[in-house]
């Protein structure tokens, strides 16, 4: 039992300051990034939400760049992005897509250029790669009561906003007929959305920030028949990933002679993706195993 | 029993000619009628006639160039009074809401914050997934229902809050024969206990024969008002399409056609069903 407990907890991983901030803002990342992944999903916004982590490129190198905290620059491009998406695109569910894409396409422009000065100029290759892929052990210690702020207002915003946005995420046609000022709920969710993008990228880096909003909504929703238990599944595979992520990069120190620990982010989107998997499988047993026992089905089938 | 438009008390709802311009076309031209309570209504016309962009008007969502839409006399449209169920709806099966989601939030939708979980509000929902026949499937994702059943909770998630006027745009698009017989039955028998306006959008009239009290035929924006009888004739008809239109009676049945030869009214779907009583 002790041997097992050691090969998971490697030495020193209770008391290293790098892994208790990371399993802070690790967890608060991706509680936020799964709850509002879950509307996001239902909403179909995917490729918005994709979009955002990509585009926070641009601000992350910016704010390598500017010696400023990488959450700033996240959540600063976002909101400009996000601006630029809704007044381009909005007529219709197509129309938001390829404004969508063409925001992001000029986006990644920017991001190219002020990649290529953050390793030329500053030559800090690794700046690149954090703002791209993540690293949860370097970030800051300083930023946690930003992480802490913006989870604040993520949750009270969806708190708010809740059944408003459930329902205009169903049909927005049922939502306007019972009063509710869609336009005024979709623009703020759109502003959640930048968030939990921005926080989401801090940790597992802006490529990877859709995995921590989609991946584990995306399972939830498989699973879950209602929306408040999607949203806490959800949570639950997002905090599950990150931590379990955390444990095996910090075991991952140890696997090689060399002393080469393999990155956090790798581990997150691995282990979401294999929650995916098993939430897959798991439903297509349910759904044979139900039609099996649903007698109204085998009366029909006689 | 047939009733005239306007008698009664003050009616539920009363469209006084009203005219809706979209983009330069004159989509309904000085249309005039008034719903009483308990009473079923079609809304009758081929597609492209303007039957959506009526309901969209009554609902305030498109603004009249001239004419009136009157909610138990008030030209304001007050939410809680009507109930809506929208034209097919396409849930993704895996979305995540039971159909007693659904008519929760047809109850308290558009108030802030979580719904909290009380004795009353589960009573409320229960009560109206029965009173739409939709207890025994309450548990499951809207999304993996049948049309008919998909239609069933769209009309608990519309009556929860007890509406005075209810509007249905083509509730029974792409449903069997039989549900559409389930859903007509439903809604009449809804209309008629609880004292509810209710106006059915559809572009064949005979599903509702026997059902509806009266019928408002919408063609090239213009419309006629009055018991079934007295509108779908060929007098009537062949005034609002501006051309001669047969209207002829088979079996109970109506079918409508143009001296070319085509079918206004597709009676296709129904040439099984038999004829129905007053």
């Amino acid at each position: 039992m002790s041997a097992l407990f050691h090969a998971l907890f490697a030495r020193g991983l209770f008391s290293n300051p790098a892994v208790h901030t990371a399993a802070i803002v690790g967890a608060l990342a991706a509680i936020s990034a799964s709850v509002a992944g879950v509307f996001t999903v239902m909403r179909g916004q995917s490729f918005a939400g994709h979009a955002l982590g990509d585009l926070g490129a641009a601000g992350g190198s910016a704010a390598a760049l500017l010696g400023i905290s990488p959450l700033v620059g996240f959540v600063g491009i976002g909101a400009v992005a996000a601006v630029a998406m809704s007044t381009l695109g909005s007529h219709g569910r197509r129309d938001r897509d390829v404004a969508t894409g063409v925001v992001l396409g000029a986006g990644l422009g920017v991001t190219g250029l002020l990649l290529y000065l953050d390793t030329t100029h500053s030559s800090t290759t690794g700046a690149a790669v954090s703002v791209m892929f993540g690293s949860m052990f370097a970030v800051a210690p300083s930023t946690l009561p930003a992480v802490v702020a913006a989870t604040g207002f993520l949750a009270l915003c969806l708190g708010a906003l809740y059944r408003p946005l459930l329902l205009s995420s169903v049909m927005s046609e049922l939502a306007a007929v019972q009063g509710v000022r869609v336009a005024l709920v979709e623009a703020s969710f759109l502003g959640v959305l930048v968030v939990a993008v921005a926080l989401s990228a801090l940790t597992v880096g802006a490529v990877l920030a859709t995995a921590l909003l989609i991946g584990p909504a995306a399972t939830a929703i498989r699973l879950a028949r209602s929306p408040g238990t999607a949203i806490l599944v959800a949570a639950a595979i997002g905090v599950g990933s990150t931590w379990m992520a955390i444990i095996l990069a910090y075991d991952s120190y140890y696997w090689s002679a060399s002393h080469s620990g393999w990155p956090v982010s790798f581990f997150v989107v691995s282990l979401i993706f294999v929650a995916y998997l098993v939430a897959e499988l798991l439903s297509s047993v349910g759904s044979r195993l139900a039609t099996h026992r649903d007698p109204s089905v085998s009366r029909t089938l006689s | 029993m047939k009733r005239a438009l306007t008698s009664g008390a003050t009616p539920v709802l009363q469209v006084e000619e009203l005219t809706v311009v979209l983009a330069g076309r004159v989509v309904l031209d000085k249309v005039s009628f008034a719903l009483t309570r308990g009473s079923v209504t079609g809304l009758i016309g081929p597609n492209g006639a303007g039957k959506t962009t009526l309901l969209r008007a009554i609902l305030g969502f498109e603004r009249p160039r001239s004419g009136a839409v009157r909610h138990l006399g008030i030209a304001k449209r007050a939410t809680a009074r009507i109930g809506y169920v929208p034209q097919k709806v396409a849930f993704d099966p895996d979305l995540p809401l039971r159909a007693r989601d659904l008519v929760g939030l047809g109850l308290d939708g558009s108030h802030l914050g979580f719904a909290l979980p009380s004795r009353r509000r589960r009573t409320l929902i229960e009560a109206a997934l029965e009173a739409v026949g939709a207890s025994g499937f309450a548990d499951k994702r809207v999304g993996r229902l049948s049309g008919g059943e998909q239609q069933r909770v769209l009309i608990a998630h519309a009556v929860i809050r007890h509406p005075e006027l209810l509007l249905l745009d083509e509730p029974l698009a792409n449903l069997d024969l039989r549900s559409e017989r389930e859903i007509v039955d439903l809604v009449a028998g809804l209309a008629r206990e609880r004292k509810i306006a209710a106006l059915v959008s559809t572009h064949d009239v005979n599903p509702l024969l026997g059902a509806m009290d009266n019928v408002i035929y919408l063609a090239r924006g213009r419309a006629a008002s009055g018991g079934v009888d007295e509108v779908i004739t060929t007098e009537v008809l062949s005034s609002l399409y501006g051309r001669h239109v047969d209207v002829l009676r088979v079996h109970g049945r109506f079918v409508v056609s143009a001296a070319s030869g085509d079918l206004l009214v597709d009676a296709s779907t129904t040439s099984q069903a038999e004829p129905r009583e007053q």
